[in-house]
């Protein structure tokens, strides 16, 4: 199955009546055009995995917070202020020595908006969706990620209601580091499950 | 309700393609897509089990050939056409227009 949406003709017929759909509705009054603007420019410049950063640099540096963010995420997350659309109902899984947390919405696309920003494509792919819940491993491997054989692996299927956010294992060697200077190391794919957060090179 | 949408499991769906520093958006008309997805569900023209049992009704075809924007562009035009916001023959005109007006 081929993924890609390369067929000029086709794209162009989205893209109008796309057009044509908000051009109807903002004439009736259903939508309203610079809102919407401002939803974009939220979207693509001030939500996205910063957020999300911010929260595990947290929960690596103070133990309290760790311990309220694994019993109530939702809640958690809130304090720092990033909740909202499709961040309404939060569960935080813990990497640890013995087991890793991976993170699919095989029915769609379910995504914590409010701390990861909106979903990279192949989170939203019908190969990722398919494979991860029987080959997460597989999967794994191909994002260069190569697990202990005595590792579990957890995969946790959001839904419209629940959304997963991993806690990935703090990196030996960043005791010195700061709240900031670790948050600058978790990538969005850390926090999804399919990467790792790695120790600073030097 | 079961369908090509529950893709959990499922073999032969190929590797998983990823994009080095991938763009929020890749095309102008995804940014309209989903600013006009939050602000009618936000003017409550829908619940978001409305909306997945829109994205769920899709030909399994143009499922799997379509894009996540596509979905939701497929599961508006569907819910807004079905409550009488919007009708298939205003939408056509509306394009028409837009079409000529873009050469």
């Amino acid at each position: 199955m081929s993924h890609d949406h390369d067929h000029g003709s086709s794209m162009s017929d989205t893209a109008l009546r796309v057009k044509a759909l908000e051009s109807l509705l903002s004439e009736k009054g259903l939508v309203d055009t610079q809102a919407m603007d401002e939803l974009v420019e939220t979207y693509e410049h001030k939500i996205g995995p910063r957020n999300g950063a911010e929260v595990v640099a947290k929960a690596w540096t103070d133990p309290a917070y760790k311990e309220r963010l694994l019993k109530d995420a939702t809640a958690a997350i809130a304090e720092l202020g990033y909740s909202g659309v499709q961040g309404e109902d939060m569960v935080v899984v813990e990497n640890t020595p013995d087991v890793h947390n991976l993170v699919v919405c095989t029915l769609c696309s379910c995504y914590p908006w409010p701390t990861l920003g909106l979903p990279p494509v192949w989170y939203k792919s019908a190969p990722y969706r398919s494979r991860v819940v029987r080959d997460p491993r597989g999967v794994l491997e191909e994002f260069g990620v190569d697990l202990p054989a005595g590792k579990q692996v957890r995969v946790w299927d959001s839904n419209a209601e629940l959304r997963y956010l991993v806690l990935p294992e703090r990196p030996a060697g960043t005791e010195s580091m700061s709240e900031e200077e670790l948050a600058g190391l978790v990538s969005r794919d850390s926090m999804i499950g399919t990467a790792v957060v790695e120790k600073p090179a030097g | 309700m079961n369908g090509i949408h529950d893709l959990g499991g499922m073999d032969g769906l190929g590797p998983v393609a990823r994009e080095e520093n991938e763009p929020v958006f890749h095309e102008e008309w995804e940014r309209r897509m989903f600013a006009l997805f939050i602000s009618a569900f936000a003017g409550g023209h829908f619940n978001v089990d409305q909306f997945r049992h829109a994205i769920e009704k899709m030909d399994p075809v143009h499922y799997l050939e379509s894009s996540y924007y596509e979905h939701w562009l497929a599961a508006i035009e569907d819910i807004l056409i079905a409550d009488g916001s919007i009708t298939e023959a205003e939408l056509q005109a509306r394009m028409a227009e837009l079409a000529k007006e873009a050469t």
